[in-house]
Parts: structure tokens; sequence; C-alpha cells
């Protein structure tokens, strides 16, 4: 173990970075050269520290470990970080997917370089601290700050609806955290603690556990997105650049998921109990509902978009069975679904990069002269259909069969959600690659630079790695999650027995 | 009153005695002295304050004074703290600009104190006539100075809404203060309370209490009686508005938070519906009203009037907790709106000289990169979104009323702050997706430390929330 405060190093090591990247002038070549390098410097060290916690992390340990804990007498709330299985892998997650958003942005971004590479920067530390914090106000600091740099990213480097984008965004955001950080409140006052794992151990009111676990479904179910509060989704993707949509996708979507597994099934069993009809309906008609609504775009981001919102699905569907393969299959879904959307959207950036338009109508026969980018494209199609052998597979798969245990028709329903992404990934897979090569301005179009190769080959060996092996994943989250199933079914038992006992 | 207690009065009153001193002096010198001394009475009204401050710090004591009309107790102490920060870095920000606004008459810098004279007495005050000659030093000294720029049409109009409609509230003050008294046969803030211990309140006391409470709201600006604030806000020129927006209104809540708290706390039931009332509707209306709004100033009165009803949610909650929210977010929003209207100063052009539409800001990221960052980080902050010290002070307010059960009070708020979150993002937005506008002219150095100050201290605030916490928690505790 180590001695020193690991998860504040990592947390703010990219904020550290900030320091050093804001004395650069970016009105010359050379200066913006500098601006990239020191970015992606202080991304990639961020992410060799984060091994560390992996390494240094006990799997067989179902606590929160790494634990650091600074009281701040009179401001109502402390500085506590730790992570546990359910966190850790997030952890990694997104300190791995920067320094490919910062690569995605080497040529892309050439106007406020600076400014750009800042607002990642921040935007990495906040989304680091939202995996670490051990403290409920302190978890609602770092889920909320993570939007203004968002706001801007998307606002200042965005397409043509930019504005509207970012607004609808950061608007419909707020809106679900601020119920959020009201429950919040009431359970400061109701428990005595703004310690996350001290008000796993409080047993909230029944009454009390209703309201709370709306106010914090309101919350995460916008940032998941859920069907019917997802409509934020597509228009931020596709007016984001490229790099923000990886961020958005591959990141920002699974603190939805993650809120879910930390607060609402172990803080809130009873009241998930009631709620799991619910999530389940939103789930399934989540899944066949935007996955037909992906058919039918023209956009290749506004497809990748609602896939996403599909997949997220299969997540709250797993999380809510609330057994072991369930919400397993969640968390891994969620990690494969940051590796294979986020490359995706990386996937659509080269392209983007070289000819301006994302309809999916201007371009066709891309297989002949862009080989190598036809193939990682391909296996990242596959793993979004969930093609057993990709990390799609292994999530959807464990889902499903958490889903079956809890309830036999959801499970069927979701499973036509696998047919429908095989027919939407794949025609729009035939659209891009195949067809011939008509249109004069495609033909001059080149394959993989060395960078995009940096930026997508390592993808396309994760994703294929914890498709045929996905143990490292399964087993750092093993412990964590059946603490976490356990006490869930736990408390249902005690209130049923008191139920019982009352009549 | 024997030699010996007034000796204490006087002790516990010093920094009141150095501004009420130091202000005839100043005045002296500059009838003397004739136009030419403005700039040495500002730089000795600066001084003045600043000692003023120091020796409130430093050497004065706690305790009752002028048989208990006059309060020195770490409330009071705390609240006149900020009251003199707030002048004194408004009067510093309107040096540099009085010229250009034509306010560079001796009487500005003197009016300022004097004014300020009014908020000590007001917050430390203990009785209802120590209340209002605190509140009519105060009014009367800013009434002028709304109209100072004789020669503008709008300032003296907003000067004449001004008084209009303050008096019209002191006059209900003053009647809602003998209402209290024919009822209760005392105008001491214990005594009252003393009186009212008892359980009765006759219904003609409720009305001396909405009185009271109405001539106050005007004061801080709470919905429905905030229509002069638009007003006075754009009239007044830029230094004034600045000044209107911090320190006073510190000094109102100050008494607002005094009256009920120890006068009226007897009946709390009775105020706290007033309260909810007023907050409820001064969130809403800041909130919305504020959308359609071009000019800064405007914008700024709107948002402002938004701000007090969040700082009324701690009130109502009428707890330790709800008080100390209430200091907090007084304090927070002190630092927020004089570095938003230093921004607003530094909002100039060589050839068109200040300039109000929030549309001027286009492009401000891209011309003066440092202001853009300072104003982002404000506008965020005033959004109430964290890291920034306006999320804190909205946090403790809300948690006040959640503890105290008014749960509908705090989802209407916390919408209302959603709603409200749009007109600080357009300014954002503004500031950074728009195309530049011909870029400001070179910024003042004293404007630059104000905001770049106040981005700091909004921007760090988390890390000195907690010794700021244990303080605001010994003021509240004034009251418990």
């Amino acid at each position: 173990m180590t001695d020193w405060p690991i998860l504040s190093v990592v947390t703010f090591i990219p904020l550290v970075t900030v320091l050093f990247v804001l004395p650069i002038r970016d009105d010359t070549e050379t200066g913006r050269r500098n601006i990239r390098n020191v970015t992606l410097l202080g991304t990639v060290f961020t992410f060799v520290l984060s091994l560390f916690i992996w390494a240094g992390f006990d799997a067989t340990d179902p606590a929160f470990q790494m634990v650091e804990n600074v009281e701040m007498a009179g401001s109502g709330f402390s500085y506590a970080m730790g992570v546990d299985g359910i966190s850790v892998l997030f952890v990694i997650l997104t300190t791995f997917l920067m320094p490919f958003c910062i690569l995605a942005s080497w040529k892309s971004v050439d106007h406020r370089v600076r400014d750009y590479m800042v607002a990642f920067l921040i935007l990495e530390t906040m989304m680091i601290g939202v995996f670490c914090a051990l403290d409920i106000v302190l978890f609602y600091v770092f889920f909320e700050a993570g939007l203004i740099p968002m706001f801007i990213i998307i606002g200042v480097w965005g397409g043509k609806r930019r504005v509207y984008a970012s607004f609808k965004f950061f608007l419909y955001t707020l809106l679900g955290s601020v119920l959020m950080l009201l429950a919040i409140m009431a359970m400061y006052w109701d428990a005595g603690t703004t310690n996350i794992a001290e008000l796993m151990q409080h047993q909230f009111p029944a009454s009390m556990q209703t309201w709370l676990w709306l106010a914090f479904f309101a919350s995460f179910a916008v940032k998941m997105p859920m069907w019917p509060v997802h409509t934020w989704l597509p228009d931020a993707h596709v007016e984001a650049p490229t790099a923000g949509s990886v961020i958005l996708a591959g990141i920002l979507l699974k603190l939805g998921g993650y809120g879910f597994l930390r607060f609402s099934l172990p803080m809130f069993p009873l009241a998930s109990a009631d709620f799991q009809p619910f999530v389940f309906t939103l789930s399934v008609v989540a899944i066949i509902y935007t996955s037909l609504v992906a058919l039918m775009q023209e956009d290749i981001k506004k497809l990748i978009a609602y896939s996403s919102v599909a997949h997220m699905g299969y997540v709250t569907m797993g999380i809510f069975a609330a057994n072991v393969q369930g919400v397993q299959g969640a968390i891994f879904q969620m990690i494969s679904h940051g590796l294979v959307s986020g490359a995706l959207f990386l996937c659509v950036g080269v392209v983007y990069d070289r000819l301006h338009p994302r309809e999916i109508a201007a371009y066709g026969g891309l297989v002949n002269n862009m080989p190598k980018y036809a193939v990682a494209f391909m296996v990242f199609t596959m793993a979004n259909v969930g093609l057993p052998g990709t990390s799609g597979f292994v999530g959807e798969f464990l889902t499903l069969i958490g889903a079956f245990r809890a309830n036999t028709w959801v499970a069927l329903f979701a499973t036509t959600g696998v047919i429908l992404s095989a027919a939407y990934a794949l025609w729009l897979y035939r659209r891009v690659i195949f067809g011939a090569l008509e249109k004069e301005n495609l033909k001059a179009m080149l394959d993989l630079s060395r960078r995009e190769k940096a930026i997508l080959y390592p993808l396309i060996a994760l994703v294929l790695f914890f498709g045929v092996y996905p143990a490292p994943l399964l087993d750092a989250t093993a412990a964590s999650v059946d603490a976490l199933v356990n006490q869930y079914s736990a408390s249902l038992q005690a209130a049923q027995q008191l139920a019982q006992g009352a009549q | 009153m024997t030699a010996e207690l007034l000796n204490t009065s006087l002790q516990l009153s010093v920094p009141e005695l150095i501004l009420a001193v130091g202000a005839m002096v100043l005045l002296m010198i500059g009838v003397f002295s004739g136009e030419r001394s403005v700039t040495i009475v500002s730089g000795l009204a600066v001084a003045l304050l600043i000692m003023s401050g120091l020796w409130l710090v430093l050497f004065t004591g706690e305790g009752a004074a002028y048989n208990g009309a006059f309060l020195s107790d770490p409330f009071a102490r705390f609240m006149k703290v900020l009251a003199l920060i707030g002048s004194i870095v408004a009067m510093v920000m309107s040096v540099g600009h009085a010229r250009a606004e034509r306010i560079d008459k001796f009487e500005y810098p003197v009016l300022l104190v004097i004014a300020t004279l009014g908020m000590m007495l007001m917050i430390s005050a203990n009785d209802m006539i120590a209340l209002y000659l605190g509140l009519e030093l105060q009014s009367l000294a800013l009434y002028v100075v709304a109209a100072i720029n004789r020669d503008s049409v709008r300032s003296t109009e907003a000067g004449l809404k001004y008084f209009v409609l303050g008096a019209l509230s002191s006059g209900m003050l003053l009647y809602g203060a003998s209402l209290v008294y024919g009822y209760t046969g005392y105008t001491g803030f214990d005594e009252i309370a003393q009186a009212l211990s008892g359980g009765e309140r006759p219904l003609g006391l409720v009305f001396g209490l909405v009185f009271l409470l109405t001539g106050i709201a005007f004061k801080i600006s709470a919905v429905p009686f905030h229509m002069w604030t638009p007003d006075v806000y754009e009239g007044a020129p830029t230094p004034v508005t600045a000044f209107f927006s911090a320190a006073p209104k510190i000094a109102a809540m100050a008494i607002f938070i005094r009256l009920v708290s120890s006068a009226f706390d007897p009946i709390k039931v009775d105020w706290q519906q007033i309260v909810v009332f007023l907050s409820v509707a001064s969130m809403a209306l800041g909130a919305f009203a504020a959308i359609g709004q071009r000019n800064i100033k405007r914008l700024m009165a709107y948002s402002s009037i938004g701000h007090m009803g969040y700082a009324l949610v701690g009130l109502a909650a009428g707890t330790q907790a709800g008080v100390r929210g209430v200091i907090i977010y007084m304090l927070i929003y002190m630092v927020m709106t004089l570095g938003t209207f230093a921004c607003i100063l530094a909002m100039r052009r060589k050839e068109e000289g200040n300039v109000e539409n929030i549309d001027e800001l286009a492009g401000l990221s891209s011309t003066n990169p440092f202001m853009a960052t300072m104003l982002t980080i404000l506008m965020f902050s005033l959004a109430g979104i964290p890291p920034l010290a306006g999320f804190f002070g909205k946090y403790v307010v809300f948690a006040a009323a959640i503890q105290a059960e008014l749960y509908w009070l705090a989802v209407i708020g916390v919408l209302a702050s959603v709603v409200g979150a749009y007109y600080y993002l357009r300014i954002i937005k503004i500031m950074w997706f728009d195309d530049p506008a011909p870029q400001f002219a070179p910024v003042a150095g004293e404007l630059k430390l104000v905001y770049g100050l106040s981005g700091l201290f909004i921007l760090a605030y988390v890390l000195v929330a907690s010794p700021l916490g244990t303080a605001a928690d010994v003021a509240a505790g004034t009251f418990f």
C-alpha cells in the first residue's frame, strides 16, 4: 500500500497541469504545439499514476480503500476520498480516455488551443473527483462542476447549433441535479453525516426513501440518460467537438449509472425495490424505442448518440435487477461502452477531420481507399452490436441474465434490442464503408495517419481483449458487488420481516 | 446615565464615532478648499472607513450601550465588518470613475461615509428608535448619492424615485414601530420580546409587524417592494449602483435578522409566513424578469432581487443554521456583486464612455481573457454552480430550509435557480461564443484588483469555508 494520498494526487494532477499550460501563449504555431505536448504529457502522467491505484487495489476487500479524510468543521462537509470495486475502474477509464481525447483534438482544434486544453484538464479533475469522492457533498460538487468546462467546450468549439446544444445540456442536467441536492441535505439532517460509507450503514425511514430515491433518480436519469429525458444527448453529441463527444459518451454518461450504484441501490433499497418495475419499463422502452430511432438517423453522430441511450438502457436494467450478474454486467457494460462509443466517435472524427459533413449520405465506399479505417470501424461496430468476442457482448449478456432472473418478460423485450442494434449499426456500416466510391471528394481521402493509428489500435486491442478475457474487470468489481447485492437483499428481507411481524 | 456608563457606551461605539466625527471633518476640508479637494477627501474617506474597521476588529469589545439601544455583539461585529468592506471596495472603485461619471464632488465620499455610519448604527440597533435613526441616516445620504449626477435626467429620476418610494417605506416602518409600541409598550427589542413571550399577540401587533417588515423588505428590495430597484440601478451612476448593491443590503438584512430573531422571536409563526412569501416571490421574479433584460445594470438589479430571495430562505427557517446561512450568503453575495460591478465599470470605451448593453461583452474572452475569466467565474457563482462560492451560499440556506421542513420553499428555490442560471449563462455565452465586439479601453488597476480578488475568493472559497463557517456560526449564535 502507498502511504501518500494517491487519489488526491491523481485527481488534481490535471489541475496542476493547467498551471503549466496557462502561461504558454497560443498565438504561434510553436506555442500551440507546446500546449498540446504539455497537456498530453499531463494526461499520460495522470494515467500512469492511476495505474498505481489499480495495482494497490485489493480486489478481495469490498470496503473503501486508500481512504483520505480531512474534516472541514463549520463547512458542512468533509474532504473524503476513497475507491471500492465499483468506482476504481471508472477512475482508470477516465484517465485512460483523456490522452486519446487530447490526441484526437491535435489537428482539428486550431483556434484557442490553450482554452480548449485547460477546459479538458479541468473536466478531467472533476470526473476523477466524482468517482473518488467519499463525501456526498463533495460528490455533488465534482458532479456539477463538470458542467462548466463541458458547457464551454460545446459552446466554443462545437458545430453550427452549438449555443442551443450547450444551453440544453447545461440546463437539463442542472434541473435534474438540484433536486438531488435537496435530497442530499435531507439525508444529512436525517443521518447526521455526509460521509458516504456512513450513509450506507444508515437506515432511512421507508417513507423518506421514496422521496429521496425520486430526487436522485431525477438527476441520474437525466445524466444517464434514460428515456424520456434523453433528448439533450443527441444535440450535445452532434454539436460537441469529437473529443467532447468521446468524454460525454465515455465518462459523463457513466456518472448516472455510477450514481445509481453508489446511492440509490445501497442507500434506498426499499424504494429501489418498489421502483424496480418502473425502471425496467423505462429501460425496455429506451432499448427498443431509441434503437428504432437510431435506425432512421441521417447523421452519424446522432445515430451513435441514440445507440448510447439504448445501451444505457441495458445498464439501468442490470443495475435494478439487483443481482450479482445484473450489477456486474452493468458495470462491465459501462466500461465497455466507454471504450466502444468513445472509439466510434473517434472514428467519426477521423472522417470528419478530412471532410466536414456528418451526414451518412455524404459517405460511401470508404473501404476502397481507407482499408485500415474500415477494419477499425468494423471492430467497433461489432462491439457496439455486442458480437461475442468483443467486450460489448459480455456486458449485454450479463445484464440480460440478471434481468432474466429478475423478470423474464423484461429480458425478452430487452433481447430484441440486440437485434435492432445489429440492424442500425450494420446498416450504418454498409452505407459509410461499402458501396461504390463515387463521390469525388471522398476519393482523395487518405487512410489512417500515424496519430490516428495510435488512437484507434490500442482501443481495438482492449475491446477484443476484454471480449475474450473479461476476468480482470469482473474480478476487480466482484467483492464490492457481492457486498452491495447482499446488503440490498438483507435490508429487503428485514423490511419484509418487519411487515410480517406487524400483521 | 452615570459617567461610567457613558464611558462604556462611548467605548463600544468608537467605530461609529470615528465615522461621524471624520465625516464632519471631511466636510470642513471640502467646504474650505472647494472642488479641488475631491482627491484628498476621497482618500481620507477610505482611510476613515479602514480605521473604523480596524478599531472594530481590534479594540471593540462586546456589550450593550446607551441603555441597551445599541448592541455590540458577535453578529453586529461580523455584519459591520462586511458592510465596511463593501463600502471601502465600492468607494475605491468609484474614485477612478468619478470624473467620467461627473460625480467628482467632494460631497460624494462624505455622503458615502455618512451612509456607512447609518448602516453601522442600523446593524447595532436594539431599539426601534435607534433602528429608525440608522435607517434614515443611511437612506437620506443614499437619496442624494443616487441623484448626484445633477445634469443627467436618468440619474435625477432615479434619485427622485428612490426618495419617494423610500420615504413611503420609512413611513410604513415608522407606523409599524408605533403600532408595536402601542401594543407592547416598549421600543427596545429585548423588552418587546419579553412582552410577547406570554403568548398573547393582539391583531394590531401583527399589523405593526407587517408594516415593519414591509419597510425593511423595501430596503433589501424583496418582492413585492422591489419596484424601485431596476430603475435606480439603471439610472444611478454605475459606481453608485455598485455601492447600493452591496453594503446597504448587508445592513438591511442584518436588521431584518435581528428584528425577527430577537424582538419577534416569540411570534415566529407570524413572521415566518411573511418571510416565506417574500422569499418565494423574490426568487421567482428575480429569475423570470431578468431573462428579458439587455442592460447589464438592470439585469443585476433583478439578479439582486433574486439573491435576496435566496438569503431569505435561510431566515424563513428561523433556526441558528438558517441565520448562519443568511450571514454566509450575504458575505458571498457581497463579494460576487462587487466583483461583477468592477467588471461592469470596466466596460468602457474611449469614445463612448461606459457601455451597459450585455452585447458589448461579445467575444470578451479573446479581447480581454483575464476579465472574461473572472466575470465567467462570477456568473457561474451567481448561478450557484459548484465548486464556486455561490453554490455554498445556496447550500447553507437551503440546508437550513430542509432542516426546518420547509420542503416546498426549497424546491421552488432550486427550480428558480435553474431558471436564473439561464441568464447568467447567456452572459457567459456572449463572452465566449460570440464574435468579438470592439475592445474596451484599458482597465484601471483598482478594478482589476477588485474583480481579480473577488474571482479568487469565489474560486478558493471551498478552502476557507471552514473558518468562515465557524465565524458565521458564532455570529448566528448571538440569537440562540
